[in-house]
């Protein structure tokens, strides 16, 4: 190398630190604290929690306890039950994580003593932790919709944490002959994923339209409003008018009961039988995070916006799809930023400093058909510890958009899955 | 408007009967603008009522507040064989109405 390049990169260097931004994340800010924290939850908020804790505070000793030897992402998981996806390919393992210094414990953590400051494993172990962060993601409420317990799950997939549920629906709509009908329930808000079910119906749709043309979708659905409505009635009236139909709250959509022995889905009005069945249903934070008392009534967690501390246990961060973070949605990209935004602000609190006010968002992309897709972008501030919208930032794709806009986005998804992916697990 | 009803076509005498009825209505409640700024006139259901063989068993003033699509369900005692009638009114006193046939055994 000549020397002759080196006062130009150490300006760019000094110009790149210059900024809030990069004196914010820069690790020499934060102390040399061997402090014990641990992560509980491998998915996209703990496994970025933990990355980037072993970034900011290096010498800190960093635990990732998570019962499974690799992570199914949920992005995508709807490409694979329309059968253009090989659930392998959302397959992550925790080598990467390793590599990085962090511990991981493959076990499953079932209660937490604040008071103490553990975490009791199921092996029977312990984890001692200074400052603890939660990203338990989802739990089903089993029971919530009547009929549905975890036996009915097996007959009538959830598919809402991917993995092994995935692989059954898709199997379920391979078997089913042409001429069936499949239905889907979807849940009230919240729930992950708040545009999920809708690409899930897009891709479904797509799959009967090409591999079973006799066969329908009906989605019946506990709201009338949805993520990105218009969007997908846009998306559907063009691609798939025979082969779905989507029933709103107003139209006496809302399951209220089902009976898998008959593979049957009651509304207020009417029982309509099944051949193949995809019920959302009701969901609550992550069992862990209620035994943790950082849960409230709802079954969700309260955050503190600005570093996501809770407000119910000191010592405790919630991120991910188990908070309270609305306008933020339940998404792995939100997950995502808000593991990184946790780790930084626990460095900072670690290394005497106060938190500091950031700028959050989100982008959620939707594809309608296997080849064109749709998104939501949110940006978000945090003053005050209260998430709440920048007016005016972010947006919807444009309605009536041409066919190449659509292209352009699904391209887009890809390289976000992508990037993610390689980020918070290794490339 | 459309409207769903949802009773049992059957019940033994003495027997509770649930009863669901849905209406399809804005149920505007005159506080909203549109996307140009101009008020949206207030639209609401302001009575509900449900008779039996004739005689009310069940009725509900509506106000504002009310979502749109107002749902009730509401419970009365099979005591005679004869009609459900639902009537719906608004606050210009158009009705909608419509009838539910229970046997009683």
């Amino acid at each position: 190398m000549t020397h002759a390049f080196l006062p130009h990169r150490r300006s760019v260097l000094t110009g790149l630190a210059g900024t809030a931004a990069m004196a914010a994340f820069a690790p020499q800010a934060f102390s040399q604290t061997s402090a014990r924290l641990v992560v509980v939850g491998g998915g996209f908020g703990g496994a970025t929690a933990a990355r980037f804790l072993k970034t900011y505070l290096p010498n800190a000793s960093v635990t990732l306890i998570e019962p499974n030897a690799a992570y199914h992402a949920c992005p995508f998981s709807n490409l694979v039950i329309a059968g253009l996806r090989d659930i392998e390919a959302q397959r992550f393992g925790y080598d990467s994580l390793r590599a990085a210094g962090i511990e991981v414990v493959a076990q499953r953590a079932i209660d937490v003593d604040p008071a103490r400051r553990t975490v009791s494993l199921e092996g029977g172990g312990e984890a001692v932790y200074d400052k603890l962060v939660l990203s338990p993601g989802i739990d089903i409420r089993w029971g919530a919709l009547e009929g549905y317990d975890e036996a009915a799950a097996e007959v009538m997939p959830h598919a809402w944490k991917a993995g092994p549920q995935t692989t059954l629906l898709r199997q379920q709509l391979e078997a089913m002959e042409d001429g069936g009908l499949v239905v889907m329930s979807a849940p009230a808000a919240p729930f992950r994923c708040p545009p999920g079910p809708y690409e899930r119906a897009s891709l479904i749709a797509h799959y009967l339209k090409t591999q079973k043309p006799n066969a329908k979708l009906l989605i019946l659905d506990a709201k009338d409003v949805f993520s990105k409505k218009p969007l997908f009635l846009e998306a559907w009236a063009e691609h798939y008018p025979e082969h779905l139909e989507w029933r709103g709250a107003a139209d006496f959509g809302r399951v209220v009961s089902v009976d898998p022995a008959s593979m049957t889905l009651s509304t207020d009005f009417e029982d309509i039988q099944a051949d193949v069945a995809n019920v959302i249903p009701p969901q609550k934070a992550g069992e862990i995070a209620e035994r943790a008392g950082v849960a409230d009534e709802t079954g969700w967690c309260p955050i503190n916006g600005l570093d996501f501390s809770s407000p119910l246990q000191k010592d405790i961060h919630v991120i991910g799809d188990a908070t309270i973070a609305a306008p933020m949605p339940k998404s792995a990209f939100s997950a995502n930023l808000q593991g990184k935004l946790c780790a930084m602000q626990i460095a900072r609190i670690l290394s005497g400093l106060e938190p500091q006010a950031t700028v959050l968002a989100n982008t959620c992309y939707s594809y309608v058909t296997p080849d064109a897709a749709v998104s939501i972008t949110g940006v978000y501030g945090n003053e005050g510890g209260t998430p709440t919208s920048k007016e005016g930032a972010g947006g919807l794709s444009p309605e009536g958009a041409p066919g190449d806009v659509r292209q352009a986005e699904a391209a887009q998804a890809e390289a976000w899955f992508q990037t993610i992916t390689a980020e918070v697990f290794g490339g | 408007m459309t409207i769903r009803i949802a009773a049992p076509d059957t019940a033994k005498k003495g027997e509770v009967i649930e009863i669901k009825a849905l209406i399809q209505h804005p149920m505007e409640t005159g506080y909203r603008s549109d996307s140009k700024g101009k008020e949206i006139p207030r639209d609401i259901i302001t009575e509900f009522e449900c008779s039996y063989d004739g005689e009310t068993v069940f009725a509900a003033n509506f106000f504002p507040a009310i979502a749109a699509n107002p749902f009730l369900t509401f419970y009365t005692k099979a005591t005679t064989s004869g009609t459900l009638e639902f009537t719906w009114t608004d606050q210009d006193g158009e009705s909608w109405s419509e009838t539910h046939d229970l046997t009683v055994e």
